[in-house]
């Protein structure tokens, strides 16, 4: 923890803390939020934040320059040997930065910390999502139908209901490109498809893909970045598929952040930003197979 | 039937899969940060014990499967049918050749078994650890050996053949593990 906000204070971002919770929620369709008693009048009830992306990109709107946060956030439902539900999560933004700059910054952090803690430079290694599916699956993903995909899911011993694409390509990509991935070397893949984009730009030259990039290292996956979307009508639209999505899953819709588009009208500065799951940067500094053993108390005896 | 969503499944739960039921034995889950989950389990067949590893979205629904042990006095067979009783409410409940497999060979008369019952009707049949059996048949062995080195075949009662000491005789009683199918003792009477 020190190490990162050295290697921060040094580039002057600046350490900055945001509600844990609030009367606003994450729309994504595949993370949950815990909720809990209205903290606001006007609202029935708050949400446990599931990242501190929002209330970080309202204060980049109101002028705060680079920022980064360090802090606990909670994920309903996430539990496995590299998922808690409450984890540490580093979130920063860089303005300025497209997204390939603060990739590179993610890396020379990782870089910095491991020599930190006595281990060797690894080799990085940069791959389009697309690059991915060719190498490790042969599959050509521009000719390739959903139907196709789902085929090849179930030869990889999926079992469950018929997936859509981009869920597919989840599955593919999370069990047998993942895994993967060669050992003590940092991977950066990018341009993921615009349907993955979450909260980043649509590439201009390609609108097929998105500015978002993600990060691993030994197969886990630590980091994920966007070139930031800056423009609030394409955020509104994205927080209204999303609960659409819900609504049509039989799920609860969430509260979008309406501060937040607020805040995006009056000018969002052109950024990109990050997050970062520290207890799995942990795992790898410390070479330790599970979430629990880096976490003084994991959340099934918390 | 109950329909469970992932968020339930731990280890030892049972469910069904083409509608027979099996034993969760291992559960993970696999998440893209902003993708999909998928949870992956290992499940044991309950008759068969045959181990299968499924991966499904973890929003799909799975069936569970209405199990339960309980243990069953052996009464007798027919040939067809064995015939079995609760030590305390005195119900009896027959099970097929299918829920008993190869089991039927140490199935000893009035010892208690667990009956794995799956919609009430019995599935599988564990007999008792350890069983006591007379041997019907066996070579005589070497007078004087009682060290017991090496071994001989031995037919017991019920049709079970396990290896014995050679200073072990026909028509005595011997205690076998019923798991291993191995010789333990020589039980005086």
């Amino acid at each position: 923890m020190r190490q990162i906000r050295e290697f921060f204070h040094e580039r002057n971002v600046l350490e900055v803390e945001t509600p844990i919770l609030s009367s606003a929620g994450n729309t994504d369709v595949n993370i949950e939020s815990f909720t809990s008693e209205s903290i606001n009048r006007d609202f029935p009830k708050s949400y446990l934040r599931t990242s501190p992306e929002f209330p970080l990109k309202r204060l980049l709107c109101s002028g705060s320059g680079d920022i980064f946060e360090l802090g606990k956030v909670f994920r309903k439902g996430e539990t496995s040997k590299t998922h808690n539900v409450e984890f540490t999560m580093l979130e920063w933004y860089r303005i300025g930065f497209n997204y390939l700059q603060l990739m590179d910054e993610v890396n020379e952090l990782l870089i910095s910390l491991m020599q930190d803690f006595g281990l060797s430079e690894p080799q990085i290694q940069n791959l389009t999502f697309n690059q991915c599916f060719e190498d490790y699956l042969e599959i050509n993903l521009s000719e390739i139908s959903t139907t196709q995909l789902n085929q090849i899911c179930r030869q990889h011993n999926y079992d469950g209901s018929e997936l859509n694409r981009d869920e597919a390509l989840d599955f593919l990509f999370s069990m047998q490109i993942q895994p993967r991935f060669p050992r003590e070397k940092i991977i950066n893949v990018t341009q993921f498809p615009a349907s993955q984009a979450a909260l980043s730009m649509i590439n201009p030259e390609d609108n097929n893909t998105s500015l978002r990039f993600e990060t691993y290292f030994n197969g886990y996956e630590l980091a994920n970045g966007y070139q930031e979307l800056t423009d609030a009508v394409e955020q509104e639209k994205r927080f209204n598929l999303d609960n659409a999505k819900r609504k049509n899953a039989g799920w609860n819709e969430v509260r979008m952040d309406k501060n937040l588009l607020t805040a995006m009208q009056h000018g969002m500065p052109d950024c990109s930003g990050v997050a970062l799951g520290v207890d799995r940067l942990l795992m790898l500094l410390l070479d330790r197979k599970q979430i629990d053993e880096v976490l003084s108390f994991h959340s099934k005896n918390a | 039937m109950a329909v469970l969503g992932i968020n339930d499944f731990k280890t030892g739960l049972k469910i069904l899969i083409n509608d027979e039921p099996w034993n969760i034995t291992e559960v993970d889950m696999v998440k893209p940060g902003k993708g999909q989950a998928f949870t992956r389990i290992k499940a044991k067949h309950l008759r068969t014990g045959r181990v299968v590893e499924k991966t499904i979205k973890s929003t799909d629904k799975v069936e569970s499967a209405e199990v339960m042990e309980t243990d069953y006095q052996y009464l007798y067979t027919d040939g067809e049918y064995f015939y079995f009783m609760h030590p305390e409410t005195f119900e009896q409940i027959e099970a097929d050749k299918n829920a008993v497999g190869d089991n039927d060979k140490w199935l000893v008369e009035e010892s208690l078994c667990t009956i794995t019952l799956w919609n009430n009707s019995p599935y599988v049949v564990v007999p008792p650890n350890f069983v006591e059996m007379k041997i019907v048949e066996t070579d005589p062995g070497l007078r004087g050996d009682t060290s017991g080195g090496g071994g001989k075949p031995a037919k017991l009662e019920y049709g079970a053949v396990v290896n014995i000491p050679l200073f072990v005789q026909e028509g005595e009683i011997i205690k076998v593990d019923t798991r291993s199918g191995e010789y333990v003792s020589r039980v005086k009477e």
